[in-house]
């Protein structure tokens, strides 16, 4: 298993997507922007940050990179992508899953835990999620937004992966940290391949953080075959 | 050369929670006929050889994003 870890203009996560790809026993290789081949790599990480400094929009000019069409394409042949928080936005802006991601409801910056419920075990990056997982998070435009069709259709495609929770993994406004439609932190493509979530699952893989969750995320990559 | 003047805006439908901190700084400094503020961006271009279609592509492709966004665009006499 070999992730390319993809660094746009202003990625500040790319480190750690790297660090925690290899902490857990992954390769993992930076791929630049501007390159166009996806050539050795079993699987995409779109890290964190604030590509092109949110210029625009958020993920709006990173969707359009260059290497941007090679992660389209790797994606329509069914093989891992993941993109977490900048990473999100930026699959959401690139069209490769649905919705958009706004200021957050109450306008502030959100740097905290939150605590997730998996939606559905029906997909190659949460087939392994088996409880309420505690994820960092850290953005200020993470409202996920779409049309009421679109709802209608990621709910009944199961494209929902992850819901802000409580603790006790209860649905509640209260955990719901950035005002995003239907509690969503995370969806999914229909293939089930391509995840975006604003949560960082690349935060929390080891000791240091005290806090291992998001492996139970990335722990999908070990189970594909290569 | 010609200038377009384009204007991005959030769909009326969704919340827009900048414009809404700042009508109620509006209000905090007295202007209390402030009902509501919607905040949206102004892009000007300057372009050789206008075409109107390309102008559009440029919003789609780009400038605007139609799951949020809406546009419109003037050129500048």
């Amino acid at each position: 298993m070999k992730v390319a870890v993809i660094k746009f203009p202003g990625s500040n996560c790319d480190q750690d997507a790297l660090y925690a790809c290899r902490e857990m026993g992954f390769g993992a290789e930076y791929v630049w922007h501007g390159e166009s081949s996806l050539s050795g790599f079993d699987a995409v990480f779109l890290p964190g940050g604030f590509s092109y400094g949110d210029y625009l929009r958020c993920g709006a000019m990173a969707s359009r990179a260059a290497i941007m069409d090679e992660v389209r394409r790797f994606a329509e042949e069914g093989r891992p992508v993941i993109g977490a928080c900048n990473g999100f936005q930026v699959l959401c802006e690139s069209g490769l899953l649905p919705g958009a991601l706004m200021l957050n409801e109450d306008e502030r910056f959100e740097c905290q835990d939150v605590w997730l419920k998996c939606e559905t075990n029906r997909s190659l990056w949460t087939a392994g999620v088996d409880k309420i997982l505690r994820i960092p998070i850290a953005h200020g435009e993470g409202r996920f937004t779409c049309d009421d069709e679109t709802l209608r259709q990621i709910q009944a495609e199961n494209q929902i992966a992850f819901r802000y929770v409580s603790a006790e993994g209860e649905r509640s406004a209260g955990a719901n940290p950035n005002g995003s439609l239907d509690e969503i932190a995370g969806i999914l493509n229909k293939k089930g391949n391509v995840l975006g979530l604003m949560p960082h699952p690349e935060r929390a893989v080891n000791g240091i953080t005290g806090n291992f969750d998001g492996r139970q995320i990335l722990n999908a990559l070990a189970l594909v075959s290569v | 050369m010609t200038t377009v003047r384009l204007y991005v805006t959030l769909k009326p439908s969704l919340l827009d929670s900048a414009g809404r901190t700042v009508a109620s700084s509006l209000q905090n400094l007295g202007f209390d006929e402030v009902q509501n503020a919607r905040i949206g961006k102004l892009i000007e271009l300057k372009v050789e050889n206008y075409d109107e279609a390309r102008v559009t592509e440029m919003c789609k492709k780009l400038l605007a994003n139609p799951v949020i966004e809406d546009y419109r665009f003037e050129v500048v006499p």
